[in-house]
């Protein structure tokens, strides 16, 4: 504690660069905060998708429909708990910005199959006596100002539909019991659906989700599932939910690569710069330094000097960590739509504060070293 | 009593014997100390004069164990530091030398108090006792009432005594003075010179000091001048008290 004053003192002496070095590492940990939380976003998917639960999709394409017959063949399966079908609607409410996805569900089964996404059982009856019902996510009834009882248009040219708005009823909002359970999504009933659609449609579902007994068993009944099907005009790829969220990832690009080049040019860049301002903070102070062995500091007491004050200056910088906890919320209401909900997820921040420390000992230990290494003889020589 | 002739008992403060310092330079060898030998007793205030390029930091650098000799050893108060490590050399230090430079060499963000401080950081001497020892040196080169200044707001005076206050602190063996007026004026020179002197008489310290003006090394009690690598004695005078005498 007796060294911090000289510490602290040495780390104030340029004020200008003192702060540009803490921005640099403010801005560059915002930047990982960000990226780690988009990383998150598309990886929770499969983060939280339930051992026990396969998704049963077209072999060819998740926008190849399979039949809604196959629903009890599948059922009879041993091992298999339960089974829903899902379609995508694809619809625009108001404007293509006001993205959010639409499912067509099978309200029989929903529950049972999904148990962590809650609907107030009232709120449910009403949707299930309601054949323009719908249940959404109560992200997407925030983002909009939505509740129970606003009817609300959709839009879709899917399934050769004229684009005319379909209108449905809000009947109940639906709850993640997990905080990372997407939140967004807006639900309405198969036999509305069907009903409108052409007769080329009727009996095709997106695909399949269903729950097994045992996840041991999971690798069996999806084997047996896609040898049912095998030789079908509708051959299927019978996958677990985990499996199937992160192949959903891919269809936007490697992003978990993407974050990583990002991450690791930002932090290079950080530590370019840090490294530089301990060089030549260090070679400033070359006279100082020699003075300081002269009277006998040890070499790794100046080592230590300088390590600590770059240290200082990543834990100052760590204010970018603050920042960001500060700004991802905003960031989420203002990309909702476009990306899934961000969530600062603390496992992000302590690798930022990891990050930081990191970078703040590499950048000190060259122009430490070589502080540690001087000759007081030689030093002096420059005074 | 100084010596250069080598015959020094071994009673002294400093012993050295044939110390040799060898600088090499591209292919050329510079043999700046050529088997110089010197014994300083407690209290002497020795001046070291020569013309530049002469030897006088490279010996200072040697007796205060920031160089290593080609050959030769130094021995202060029984222990030969010719051969310690870096890192015992750097402890030796903090217990026995106090170091006086040209520049002052403050450190520009403490004050004249933490600058002064600075050798006792290295003791186990509690705040209480580290503040205790600042002020009393402080007062002794009479800067007390200018403890929380910054170098910037001293004159290079006062400065060089905040210096001398640092070498002092932690009580040291022997002072190293290297050109200790030669940035200075002459007023500022005389009372730097005053307060060696006065750390020589009332205190006891042993002052070895490297100057290039006749006037500051008038005040040592003895003045040797470097020669072709030795020492070689100028001149001493006896008639004060506390002066050691030239044999």
């Amino acid at each position: 504690m007796k060294f911090s004053r000289l510490i602290l003192a040495n780390l104030f002496r340029k004020k200008v660069r003192l702060l540009l070095t803490i921005g640099s590492f403010a801005v560059a940990l915002f930047l990982f905060v960000f990226l780690g939380v988009v990383d998150d976003a598309f990886s929770r998917g499969a983060d939280v998708a339930g051992a026990d639960r396969l998704v049963v999709i077209n072999r060819t394409s998740i926008i190849n429909p399979i039949p809604l017959s196959y629903r009890d063949q599948i059922l009879r399966i041993p091992g298999v708990k339960c089974i829903t079908h899902n379609n995508w609607f694809g619809g625009v409410y108001q404007d293509e910005k006001n993205f959010f996805p639409q499912f067509v569900i099978d309200p029989e089964n929903q529950r049972q199959v999904f148990p962590e996404l809650v609907v107030p059982d009232d709120e449910w009856n009403n949707f299930l006596k309601d054949r323009d019902g719908a249940v959404v996510g109560a992200a997407t009834m925030k983002r909009f100002g939505w509740k129970i009882g606003d009817r609300i248009p959709i839009k879709t040219t899917l399934y050769g539909l004229a684009e005319t708005a379909w209108e449905f009823n809000i009947d109940g909002v639906y709850h993640g019991k997990d905080p990372k359970d997407d939140e967004t999504q807006f639900w309405f009933q198969w036999d509305a659906f069907e009903e409108r659609v052409p007769e080329r449609v009727k009996g095709l579902i997106g695909w399949y989700v269903l729950r097994v007994d045992n996840p041991d068993d999971s690798v069996r009944i999806a084997k047996a599932i896609d040898t049912i099907f095998m030789n079908s005009p509708y051959e299927t790829r019978t996958e677990t939910e985990s499996a199937f969220a992160a192949g959903w990832v891919k269809q936007f690009g490697n992003i978990k690569f993407l974050i990583v080049t990002i991450g690791t040019v930002v932090f290079f860049t950080l530590l370019l710069v840090t490294g530089n301002t301990m060089a030549i903070s260090v070679r400033e102070r070359t006279p100082e330094i020699a003075i300081l062995k002269a009277i006998g500091f040890s070499d790794r007491a100046v080592l230590g000097f300088i390590v600590g004050e770059s240290l200082v200056i990543a834990m100052l910088g760590c204010v970018g960590l603050f920042l960001a906890f500060l700004a991802i919320p905003i960031l989420s209401r203002a990309t909702a739509g476009m990306l899934p909900t961000l969530i600062i997820a603390p496992k992000v921040l302590i690798s930022g504060v990891v990050a930081a420390v990191a970078v703040g000992f590499a950048s000190a230990i060259l122009p430490g070293l070589g502080a540690m290494r001087m000759r007081v003889v030689d030093a002096l020589r420059r005074v | 009593m100084v010596r250069v002739d080598g015959s020094g008992t071994g009673g002294g403060l400093i012993q050295v014997r044939g110390l040799d310092k060898t600088y090499r330079r591209g292919s050329e060898d510079i043999h700046v100390l050529q088997g110089l030998n010197l014994d300083v007793s407690k209290g002497d205030f020795v001046a070291f004069m020569g013309p530049s390029g002469s030897g006088k930091t490279t010996l200072l650098n040697l007796l205060g164990g920031l160089d290593v000799p080609t050959r030769g050893s130094v021995t202060v108060a029984g222990d030969e530091i010719t051969h310690m490590s870096r890192g015992k050399l750097t402890d030796w230090r903090a217990r026995h030398v106090g170091f006086i430079f040209q520049m002052y060499n403050l450190i520009p963000v403490l004050t004249a108090f933490q600058n002064v401080e600075l050798p006792l950081l290295l003791t186990k001497l509690s705040k209480t006792e580290r503040r205790k020892h600042v002020e009393t040196a402080l007062a002794i080169v009479g800067l007390a009432d200018r403890m929380h200044h910054f170098p910037r707001q001293l004159s290079g005076g006062q400065e060089q005594r905040v210096a001398i206050a640092r070498a002092i602190v932690a009580d040291p063996t022997f002072l190293l003075c290297d050109e200790p007026t030669g940035d200075l004026d002459r007023k500022s020179a005389d009372e730097v010179m005053e307060l060696i002197k006065q750390l020589v008489k009332e205190h006891g310290k042993t002052v070895l000091m490297v100057t290039h003006d006749p006037i500051v090394a008038k005040q040592a009690n003895l003045t040797l001048h470097l020669e072709k690598g030795v020492l070689v004695e100028a001149g001493a005078r006896d008639h004060q008290p506390w002066e050691g005498t030239a044999s």
